[in-house]
């Protein structure tokens, strides 16, 4: 099952929502791994011959369902820093009135809709949709350092190597949950590991 | 009145003391005896003589001591002075906003000489006398907002306005109570708050963002804040958490008076002009226990107020774990007896400590 | 509050435009500096008309950066209560008038990679100011402006100097309208659009480019809807225990306050959302004409903005 129900929580949290296809004059649609549902839930014909596809498969067997819907543009590529080009190019060409749809793990979303803000489309205006993995992307607030697909709080900046504690508080700019040292008070003491959402 | 500039730190050795004149002026953020959160905001024009609400930007006898801490921390961390692109006439607002109050207020400390767009700005505690073409970044040492910041005690949000909230686009940030402007920037009113705890659910950040988003040209308001801080320690940053947060458990019960201070903002809220944008400056001041508690009814009143804090405030102004020792050491200052109205120490109207 | 910071003027300075609009020009009694301000900012102008007292909000149309002068265009309406008429029939250079610090309902959206303005008449005003701004800076912007007939273009003559590449003008009797589906085609994301105009054209734009897929942050808009005459009607102030007459040519606010009652209140042209106030009670209709209350609250009948919107009906019950 690629859908997920996030707990309630703080008001920095990104909430996320269903894909709906949009009037616009372009479509752009980013997504990775089990996103890649999600775009053949919303595709239709007609979206499709103004969509450009970028997805990052990150071992899930979707794209040639995705190209089978024979979007204008189409890329498969192997991480996010591989189609960053891509995409600023895509955001670079566009005009006003494009629809943006960002799917599958909160790091792909979070570090497409950021791009998509430098470019001048307000945040709200962006569509999002959570498929797949719940692993978090975390900066530490201490080196600044970002460690990618977290499962466990607390957990070791890849960076760093500081034991940190895994906050809600998320920052748009960052793309990324802040991650914040668990022991500074008695160290040593950190808890066991668990998943974010034992 | 001239200022005597304190030589101090607030850092390492922790030289940092209150004359009593600071001691008599530290404004203290209880008017009664309990605390809760609510809006509390009232105009800033003028206060007291000798208050920190008299002027429009508070000068007293830490400003450069306090300004060579902000520039060591900006030294050690940039990230700690950051303005989005579109904020820079937000930031020519701001320097325009603190060179007229700051010379008009006092005129013996700062000048502020404009032929039309040629200004000649003289700082002179901390011994600045700088000509530059203003609305022109070429011809300041820094972006605007960080040449100024660098020269008024306190931390800076620059908030933009538009569609119908605040968003934290720039800012200088270095005497935090443990809050990151690199991880907050570009943040909407709710979103720059959403840790803090009880708050949202009474509807205090939906009435206080109306009411700033109302603020208008030429009529600033203001609000106090407060925490616990251990030492006089301005940078209570995240970023530093790791290196700070041991020194909580350093604290005695022989050393708790002068370790643990309480720590208090002075929020302030000015509409800027060309911009549209509004800047929140809040300025901390710190008075330990000791200092504290030669005001009697600031003694009986603070046990009182921590005393009765719900659970999820001490725990996210950080002292729940030391609290026991901080209420031993405030009973003894608690003789029951009542206390007045209003912030104001009342020194000579409130009883001695009975003992 | 009950406005904003009020300023003393002098008017030095009125020249009629056209038939319909004419410029005056305010100066500080005391010659100091008047505030700067951002482009797209108003005033509240205070007019002493005998016993009444009338508060219309007009757009600062001078150089933001100017601190010497304000200069605001009326443009005569000769259905309404009499504001625009006082002010045209009235007002004489010398006189000496109150004006209130600016407020900005419409300020721009400084991250914006292109500024489109779209101006119906009148609505022309707070552009000239945002203009002044934005060529201060360089800024990136365009502007369209609509108006009903070559003698009525106010400032036409002006912009197309100053700025020809920038300016595009449409006349009405000429059939020349703007296409809008055109315009918004093909601008660069980051364009936001500023509409200022009349209550049809503002509908228009936002309908308009919702359907050509902009997000509706990067539409503002704003109309001044000064208060309209209409029937008498009688209200009860529950909290303050008094019964007032509204007259047929006076708002609800003005009302209120003319029974010496404090009352809050910003722009007073339905914008703000300052005067707010909770109805209690009320057999009748409303005739709701802000743009701060949503449909559901305009239906609902449990809020009123009193300083454009009236009554029609038996009774009606203010919180206030």
């Amino acid at each position: 099952m690629s859908k997920f129900t996030f707990p309630t929580s703080i008001r920095s949290r990104p909430v996320y929502g269903t894909l709906e296809e949009r009037d616009g004059s372009a479509h752009l649609l980013i997504a990775d791994a089990h996103g890649a549902e999600a775009i053949l839930d919303v595709a239709t014909p007609l979206m499709m011959e103004k969509a450009h596809i970028i997805y990052i498969p990150k071992g899930e067997a979707f794209e040639d369902k995705l190209r089978a819907l024979n979007p204008a543009s189409f890329y498969a590529g192997p991480t996010y820093a591989a189609a960053e080009a891509r995409i600023h190019k895509a955001f670079v060409d566009a005009k006003m009135g494009l629809q943006v749809y960002l799917t599958g793990t909160e790091g792909l979303i979070g570090q497409a809709q950021y791009a998509a803000m430098e470019a001048g489309i307000p945040h709200t205006a962006i569509q999002t949709e959570h498929r797949g993995s719940t692993a978090r992307r975390m900066q530490c607030v201490h080196c600044k350092g970002i460690t990618e697909d977290v499962e466990t709080d607390p957990f070791v900046c890849s960076h760093c190597g500081l034991n940190l504690f895994v906050r809600d508080h998320y920052s748009r700019r960052r793309a990324a949950y802040q991650g914040v040292c668990i022991d500074a008070e008695d160290p040593g003491n950190v808890p066991q590991a668990k998943g974010i959402y034992e | 009145m001239t200022i005597q500039f304190n030589d101090e730190t607030f850092r390492d050795d922790y030289s940092f003391y209150n004359s009593e004149r600071a001691i008599k002026r530290f404004p203290f953020p209880f008017h009664e005896d309990n605390y809760m959160y609510s809006v509390n905001m009232e105009q800033h024009r003028g206060g007291p003589v000798d208050s920190v609400y008299e002027k429009r930007f508070d000068v007293d006898e830490h400003y450069v001591s306090e300004m060579r801490d902000r520039a060591e921390v900006l030294a050690d961390d940039p990230l700690r002075c950051q303005s989005l692109p579109h904020m820079t006439l937000a930031g020519w607002d701001l320097l325009e906003l603190i060179m007229v109050s700051k010379s008009e207020d006092y005129p013996d400390l700062f000048e502020l000489h404009r032929d039309g767009d040629n200004w000649r700005w003289v700082n002179k505690p901390l011994g600045i006398d700088d000509s530059f073409v203003f609305l022109d970044e070429t011809t300041l040492p820094y972006g605007p907002m960080e040449y100024i910041t660098r020269q008024a005690q306190g931390d800076f949000c620059v908030l933009d306005q538009r569609d119908d909230n605040l968003w934290m686009d720039a800012g200088t940030v270095t005497t935090q109570a443990d809050w990151s402007l690199d991880f907050d920037i570009g943040m909407n009113f709710f979103e720059w708050h959403a840790p803090v705890p009880l708050a949202h659910e009474k509807g205090i950040f939906v009435r206080a963002l109306k009411f700033l988003l109302n603020i208008q040209q030429g009529a600033p308001a203001r609000r106090l804040n407060w925490t616990m801080t251990v030492n006089p320690l301005l940078d209570t940053s995240p970023e530093n958490y790791h290196k700070w947060g041991i020194q909580k458990t350093t604290v005695t019960p022989e050393n708790i008076g002068s370790k643990q201070h309480l720590r208090v903002e002075l929020q302030t809220f000015f509409r800027l002009p060309r911009s549209n944008a509004l800047v929140f400056p809040i300025r901390c001041y710190l008075c330990s226990f000791q200092d504290l508690m030669t005001a009697p009814k600031w003694g009986r009143r603070l046990h009182r107020v921590i005393r009765d804090l719900p659970e999820e405030l001490a725990t996210y102004k950080g002292f729940i774990d030391n609290r026991p020792m901080i209420l031993d050491y405030l009973s003894k200052f608690d003789d029951g007896l009542p206390t007045s109205d209003g912030i104001w120490p009342d020194l000579e109207t409130e009883p001695a400590l009975k003992t | 509050m009950s406005g904003a910071e009020k300023i003393a003027v002098q008017v030095t300075d009125i020249v009629p435009l056209n038939d319909l609009v004419t410029r005056f020009k305010f100066e500080r009694v005391d010659g100091g500096l008047l505030p700067t301000f951002s482009g797209g900012a108003h005033t509240v102008v205070e007019m002493r008309d005998g016993e009444v007292t009338r508060l219309n909000p007009y757009s600062l149309m001078s150089d933001p950066m100017d601190q010497l002068a304000y200069t605001i265009s009326v443009r005569r309406d000769d259905e309404g209560r009499g504001g625009s008429l006082f002010m045209h029939n009235n007002v004489k250079v010398g006189d000496e008038m109150t004006i209130s610090y600016p407020v900005n309902l419409f300020s721009l959206d400084l991250r914006a990679k292109k500024h489109l303005f779209l101006a119906g008449g009148i609505g022309i005003t707070p552009f000239l100011a945002q203009i002044k701004q934005l060529e201060r800076f360089n800024g990136n912007w365009e502007l369209h402006y609509a108006c009903r007939t070559e003698s009525l273009g106010s400032y036409v003559d002006e912009l197309t100097d100053r700025h020809p590449n920038e300016t595009h003008i449409y006349y009405d009797d000429q059939d020349d309208k703007i296409d809008l589906t055109k315009l918004l085609d093909g601008q660069p994301l980051g364009t936001h659009v500023y509409v200022c105009g009349p209550k049809g054209m503002i509908e228009w734009v936002r309908k308009t480019a919702a359907s050509e897929g902009w997000p509706r942050e990067a539409i503002h808009h704003e109309e001044f809807l000064a208060p309209q005459p209409g029937k008498p009607f009688e209200v009860k102030l529950a909290v303050s225990n008094k019964v007032i007459q509204v007259g047929e040519t006076e708002s609800l606010l003005e009302a209120i306050e003319r029974a010496g009652i404090h009352a809050p209140y910003l722009c007073r042209g339905g914008a703000c959302g300052q005067c707010e106030t909770r109805v209690i009670d009320y057999t009748g209709n409303f005739i709701h004409r802000d743009h701060w209350l949503d449909d559901d609250e305009h239906a609902n009948g449990e809020k009123i903005m009193p300083c454009v919107s009236r009554f029609e009906g038996k009774t009606l019950v203010l919180d206030r």
